[in-house]
């Protein structure tokens, strides 16, 4: 597999997004610049988090517009896989390759802390690794990760499976407040994915528990479900 | 064109810009003639205590600076050593007190910001932030809008960066109450061939500006960061610069990706005194001199004069020295990156700075004799009036009810967990963050190496003010500790020397004894100090804040897997006690918290003894051996033993000799560890061979904290404890 992580000015989480991908499951990877339309053949586009035009106008709304998205637009639309992170996420969601909006967090401050995510489906190219159910921890670090969409959306979001990562309580029971799922995101939505379910928006970084020498691996599966993912889809 | 008038040169005036009399003279002596305003104004700036060190140098010069592995020490933009592997780190600890006070959430970004450039600045990649800060009492005037925009201020600076802050400390005190402290420390990491420096050569040499437009915030920032407040320093607001963190991250991508090309000569941003200093000093320290032609400085409004260009303090902007003829490959990647690039001038061989505008000369001035004969005061010293009454042995007030008072102590915001403040910073962005913060000291990897590295910073401002010299001997003696703690073998010290105004004789006698203290410390305990900063005149209206130089340590860990933590971790566990118990409450956080007592002579401070303990630590971490370290520091034995009990909420039950207030005794030397049954004798053993006490004093395990002392039990639910200890900070705050 041939993984591409595109940077924009402001990415922060490119050269971790790189290095989860290139030195702990050891991918073919790249760097893609954010004004190239060339996607340099890869088979997974990683957008990755930070602070693309400094969250200038609204987080993502301007890199949402550069010419590298086009590409993975073209990319996703062809079945493509595409992985927003945090900041990533909020670009897909600008770009409207997701559904829905960031708003502020709850409490309006940033957020670095670990959380706990309810993986509900494991039938996706990403989330192959893991048990239906099972809850990861994972750090978040965002000042604008509070998810939302018209009550008719998220039912049709929740409808059609969309929903693939929840904040839950440490024990998997749902998150009631701002204790688990600390930035407000309706029901608790932590990640989502297209309705083919080759596009895959999430807050936490998995990226930054993928290695022992962490602390935490319950990130590494995402990684190891894309290579198996990508190695058959090359069959 | 409208012109501003310039005022008439005088002495009278120059003495507005801070400028004494003698200063005066000595500035019309090097120059042969009268200066003009815009000569007076970079001559001001360059002189400024802040930019000069004119009252602090003949002190600084007591610090050891050298050392094996230091490669670069005090006097570039930041400090560099050799931590083994073709590596090296750089970094450095900075002040931005004044601005923080004026505009809390701008000082504190801009802050982040200059210390971050002072690190890219040689070529490295910074991976790390930590800050100190001191606030005033909570309700003091201003103080939650202070303490609120100094950590918003921190965490949109760092977090857009992405530089995770990873450490820092936090301390309440009302002598802050009209001067806060915010000390921003930052680390980076280079190949070992790949640092660069500030020394401008090569007549012919373009001179490139990069980075942000130049307006008119923070004209004479270095000026007023070296005056006390007073009841006017809500006007300076306009001499407070303004952050964009955004430009910040994009310059360091692209001044990291132009060194790399091999066309840079030499790199400085504009920090203090904006291009003023940064040009001085780059040719002050390469011995040639400098045209500038300002008509080329970019911006941010037209109509701003010679004066205003050299004296803005502008943030994120950058001048660099290129190749002759290579200036095209420059300019490529700063605007692949999208930066404005200028030529605004050359590199000569006359030893004078040459600014032209408007095509004429608007000054034409001497570097070497204005940045090398800078004015140099030994000033007047004598300790404080009331010394001994300082230093006389408190009363001890024992504790009516233990368990009452380790509450009320875990609920003042000083001794309070700080996880309101650094959960608002991300500290695990680059996956290096092995241990972030809340422990004794933080520990990252340094990838494409085995090994990681630790830092911490300390100091203890009430000692300090008892006790000046054994108060900054403790400082770095507990950073050395603290790294020990996580098994790192200290490589050097980067400090901030946060003083009131040193033409008192009592702050330059607390600023002269301070220096002495830790310069002992260094020496015995091997550590270099590579670089630093002073702050002085932290006063408003003749009160001056405590004496606090700040300390920032940096260690090496050899084997960064399977450290211990500063919390207990495994049921069953071992607790031992390292160190000596003495009975010491001499500015005790324990009186003076609980009973408003703040008296005595700090505790001791034993070289030797912190020494073999810190051998001892790190020998036992290089073995494995602990799955918990943790320094004995402000609050002693029972606060130290809370604290490790509290951070994963695992209960504890030992048995001790102390009793009573002696509980609380602060002691230095010490440290609790806790590790397996089966390798508690190999411990124990050690300890006895290394010359350290040390005793077993029970085992982890149970829902409560339970201290065993002189016939008393103190038992407190580890929950409970916990809920006061994590929300006392949002709760004093009114969150």
């Amino acid at each position: 597999m041939k993984a591409g992580v595109v940077v924009f000015p402001g990415s922060n989480c490119d050269h971790d997004a790189y290095h989860a991908l290139k030195h702990v499951v050891k991918q073919d990877t790249a760097f893609l610049w954010h004004q190239d339309e060339d996607l340099q053949g890869c088979d997974l586009i990683v957008i990755p988090g930070g602070f693309s035009y400094g969250d200038y106008l609204r987080a993502g709304a301007v890199a949402a517009l550069s010419p590298v998205m086009s590409a993975v637009k073209r990319h996703a639309e062809a079945g493509g896989l595409v992985l927003g992170i945090c900041n990533g996420f909020q670009i897909v969601l600008e770009a409207g390759l997701l559904p829905g909006a960031m708003r502020r967090n709850q409490n309006l401050r940033f957020l670095c802390r670990d959380v706990y995510l309810k993986v509900e489906r494991n039938d996706l190219p990403f989330t192959r690794h893991f048990e239906i159910g099972q809850v990861l921890r994972m750090p978040i670090a965002h000042a604008e990760g509070n998810y939302e969409d018209s009550r008719e959306k998220l039912d049709r979001l929740e409808a059609a499976r969309q929903v693939v990562f929840r904040y839950v309580a440490p024990d998997g029971s749902p998150a009631t407040d701002e204790k688990w799922n600390p930035n407000g995101s309706a029901r608790a939505i932590a990640g989502i994915c297209n309705e083919r379910g080759n596009v895959l928006g999430m807050m936490p970084h998995p990226e930054r528990c993928s290695e022992e020498i962490l602390g935490n691996t319950d990130g590494l599966g995402l990684f190891q479900s894309l290579v198996e993912s990508g190695v058959e889809a090359l069959r | 064109m409208t012109m501003v008038q310039e005022p008439e040169v005088s002495p009278e005036i120059a003495r507005t810009l801070g400028v004494t009399a003698e200063e005066y003279e000595r500035l019309q002596r090097i120059l042969g003639r009268d200066p003009n305003w815009t000569e007076l104004g970079i001559t001001s700036a360059l002189w400024s205590e802040h930019c000069s060190y004119k009252s602090s140098k003949v002190y600084l010069r007591e610090f050891p600076t050298s050392g094996p592995h230091v490669l670069q020490g005090p006097g570039e933009n930041a400090g560099v050593v050799d931590v083994g592997h073709g590596w090296v780190a750089v970094f450095k600890m900075e002040s931005h007190n004044h601005p923080s006070f004026i505009e809390p959430y701008q000082g504190s970004m801009t802050g982040v910001g200059g210390i971050l450039r002072d690190i890219f600045t040689m070529g490295a990649r910074p991976i790390a932030c930590m800050d100190s800060l001191r606030f005033g009492e909570i309700d003091a005037p201003r103080m939650r809008f202070l303490i609120d925009g100094v950590v918003r201020g921190i965490g949109d600076y760092g977090n857009c960066v992405g530089i995770p802050t990873v450490g820092g400390e936090t301390g309440f005190h009302r002598c802050y109450n009209g001067n806060i402290l915010v000390n921003a420390f930052a680390l980076g990491v280079a190949k070992r061939d790949q640092i660069f420096n500030a020394r401008a050569s090569g007549v012919g040499n373009p001179i490139l500006y990069v980075g942000s437009r130049t307006g008119r915030d923070g004209i004479h920032g270095a000026t007023m960061a070296s005056e006390s407040f007073d009841s006017e320093s809500e006007q300076k607001r306009p001499t407070v610069q303004v952050g964009d963190p955004f430009t910040e991250k994009v310059l360091l991508e692209a001044c990291l990706e132009a060194m790399r090309t091999g066309a840079i000569v030499a790199i400085q941003d504009m920090g203090a005194a904006g291009l003023t200093s940064s040009t001085f000093e780059m040719a002050g320290r390469g011995g040639t001199g400098m045209r500038l032609d300002l008509d080329h400085v970019p911006l941010r409004q037209p109509g701003l004069t010679p004066y205003e260009m050299m004296l803005s303090e502008s943030q994120e902007r950058m001048v660099l020295v290129a190749q002759k003829g290579r200036e095209e490959e420059l300019v490529r990647v700063f605007r692949r990156w999208g930066l404005e690039v200028a030529h605004i001038g050359e590199v000569t061989d006359t030893g004078h700075a040459v600014l032209e505008w408007h095509g004429g000369i608007v000054a034409d001035m001497p570097i070497l004799p204005l940045t090398e004969e800078a004015p140099v005061y030994r000033r007047p010293v004598a300790p404080p009036s009331d010394l001994e009454e300082r230093q006389r042995a408190p009363e001890v007030v024992q504790p009516e009810d233990l368990r009452g008072s380790l509450e009320r102590m875990l609920a003042t915001p000083e001794l309070a967990s700080k996880a309101w403040i650094w959960g608002q910073y991300d500290w695990s962005v680059r996956t290096n963050t092995v241990q972030g913060p809340g422990g004794d000291a933080a520990v990252l990897l340094l990838k494409g190496t085995p090994i990681g590295l630790a830092m911490t910073s300390d100091v203890n401002p009430v000692y300090c003010w008892l006790d000046p010299r054994r108060g900054g001997m403790q400082a770095v003696a507990e950073a050395v500790r603290n790294l020990a703690c996580v098994g790192a073998e200290p490589v050097g010290l980067t400090d901030c020397l946060n003083f009131g105004n040193p033409e008192r004789p009592e702050i330059s006698w607390q600023f002269r004894e301070a220096i002495l203290g830790m310069s002992e410390a260094c020496r015995t305990l091997g550590v270099p100090v590579i670089s630093g900063n002073v702050s002085f005149y932290n006063e408003t209206e003749d009160r001056s804040v405590h004496p606090t130089p700040t300390v920032g340590m940096v260690g090496v860990v050899s084997t960064p897997g399977n450290l211990p933590v500063s919390s207990f971790t495994s049921r069953g566990d071992r607790v031992v006690l390292l160190g000596r118990d003495r009975s010491e409450h001499g500015g005790a956080a324990y009186l003076r918290l609980l009973h408003g007592i703040e008296q005595g002579r700090p505790p001791e401070v034993d070289l030797d003894a912190e020494l073999r303990l810190a051998k001892l630590l790190r020998r036992l971490v290089g073995q494995g051996h602990l799955h918990t370290a943790h320094d004995l520091s402000d609050g002693g034995f029972l606060v130290a033993l809370a604290e490790a009990s509290l951070g994963r909420k695992m209960g504890v039950t030992v048995e001790v000799p102390m009793i009573g207030a002696d509980l609380y005794s602060e002691t230095q030397a010490r440290a609790i560890v806790a590790c397996e049954a089966a390798v508690l004798e190999r411990v124990l053993s050690a300890a006895e061979e290394a010359g350290v006490p040390a005793v077993e004093i029970g085992e982890v395990g149970g829902e409560d904290l339970v201290v065993k002392s002189g016939g008393e039990t103190l038992r407190a639910s580890v929950a409970r404890l916990h809920e006061i200890w994590s929300t006392a900070l949002p709760r004093a705050l009114g969150l």
